[in-house]
């Protein structure tokens, strides 16, 4: 009870003025603005733990959805924090995502809705539909490093090569086959729980 | 989520550029079979007959109501281990043939450039387009409601598993699929760049451009897109007919 945190309305209002804040600049991601959520979060206003924060990230990214969804955790803990009784700590936990949630995906999504309906409208222009063409080989690239990015937390190939091995049966099959991708979450679950990879 | 089986026959149709190029090889192969009724209202549209031509824009499959809409965002979000990219582009193109190849990589262009996440921004744009504003919003809520329950679930039981061994162990085999299932969309999209204004060898060229300065350099997106898609972009406008 003496570690709880009193968050007044003032500072639920403050966290989310923060995450609106920071909601245009989420450019590449919601994760590459983790680090300033580190700041304010943890550092600053000291309404996370350290631990908390670093689960959250983990919890997110092995979950399934968008790896969005930490920011929501981060409030869902955020909330947590607050509460001193079971089910007033669960209303606050959801008190924390909404605020959270609802600051960080307002501001950028107005954006993506306005650009969406110019493009639509100006398609015909030279200049959109250069724009649309030219980035898919960069499309292409990024996509193909996001996937090289994922793969390197396998570690040492001379060690780890049986997880190399599994990503690389994957791409094959996910390139030249329609199986479906459940198959494949389920099969790299199965040999890994069973410590084959 | 028993309701939706794992490979349903409507799964395995050619893309409608595919089928209009070769319409009559790829008969036998589209003989429909058995449908689950879930999936009715989505493949009947598609259902390719020698005497429909499903290349025509006006029949292209669609999400027929918002709560279809929903349903589909909320599944694929559901598949998405390690992120949602690679379920997008099966789930929306290959599967549910709602957008072609060209126009996936069109919108998931547009959706990293701008701010916020980008399997939010595409669900905005798919949204938007079929049922306007009301669209937008309810693919993104399809998107992240349900997921987000199941996060702060997991988040909830973690503590008394995430250090059992079979967990951990599961979770780096998912781990490794899921950089194989980006890796092979990748390829997949590579395919349709033989259709590229710039012509295949400059694509390639950038593809690995891009590549090499993520991965390798580790180079910051924000310097990356304005200088090697600004190049794309001005070499590709050249190219195009006013």
């Amino acid at each position: 009870m003496t570690t709880a945190l009193n968050l007044q309305p003032v500072d639920w209002l403050n966290l989310f003025l923060y995450y609106l804040s920071i909601s245009l600049l989420a450019v590449g991601g919601a994760i590459a603005t983790a680090p300033d959520m580190h700041r304010f979060l943890v550092e600053r206003q000291g309404w996370l733990t350290d631990v908390q924060f670093n689960t959250s990230i983990v919890i997110a990214q092995s979950a399934p959805g968008p790896n969005v969804l930490f920011i929501a955790l981060l409030g869902w803990n955020v909330g947590l924090n607050t509460g001193d009784g079971t089910h007033m700590a669960w209303a606050a936990g959801a008190l924390g995502v909404a605020v959270c949630m609802v600051g960080i995906m307002l501001p950028s999504s107005l954006l993506t809705w306005a650009a969406t309906r110019w493009a639509h409208r100006n398609r015909e222009r030279r200049s959109v539909r250069a724009f649309k063409q030219g980035m898919a080989p960069l499309v292409i690239g990024l996509i193909l490093a996001t996937a090289w990015v994922l793969g390197s937390a396998h570690g040492d190939p001379a060690r780890d090569w049986p997880l190399w091995l599994l990503s690389a049966a994957t791409t094959l099959l996910v390139w030249r086959t329609r199986i479906h991708l459940l198959w494949l979450l389920g099969a790299g679950a199965l040999l890994g729980a069973l410590g084959w990879v | 989520m028993g309701i939706f089986p794992l490979a349903e026959p409507v799964y395995r149709h050619p893309s409608p550029r595919l089928m209009a190029a070769s319409h009559s090889a790829m008969a036998p192969a589209l003989q429909p079979g058995p449908r689950p009724r879930t999936m009715a209202c989505l493949a009947a549209p598609a259902m390719p007959t020698a005497s429909i031509d499903t290349s025509s824009i006006g029949e292209r499959p669609r999400p027929h109501s918002l709560r279809e809409l929903f349903w589909a965002f909320t599944w694929l979000a559901l598949q998405g281990f390690g992120g949602v990219l690679a379920v997008v582009q099966r789930e929306l193109v290959d599967r549910r043939r709602w957008m072609t190849n060209e126009e996936f990589m069109e919108d998931w262009a547009a959706a990293q450039i701008l701010p916020g996440p980008n399997v939010v921004n595409l669900s905005i744009m798919v949204g938007d387009r079929h049922f306007g504003a009301r669209g937008a919003l309810v693919a993104v809520v399809g998107m992240l409601l349900l997921p987000m329950l199941l996060v702060v679930a997991v988040a909830a039981v973690y503590a008394v598993f995430a250090t059992h061994p079979m967990v951990v162990g599961a979770l780096r085999g998912m781990g490794a699929v899921a950089a194989g299932l980006v890796a092979g969309v990748g390829c997949r999209l590579a395919a349709s760049l033989g259709r590229h204004p710039l012509g295949p060898l400059p694509c390639g060229l950038i593809v690995v451009t891009t590549f090499a300065a993520m991965s390798v350099l580790r180079l910051p997106l924000a310097w990356v897109l304005p200088v090697v898609g600004g190049a794309a972009c001005a070499l590709t406008w050249r190219k195009l007919p006013a």
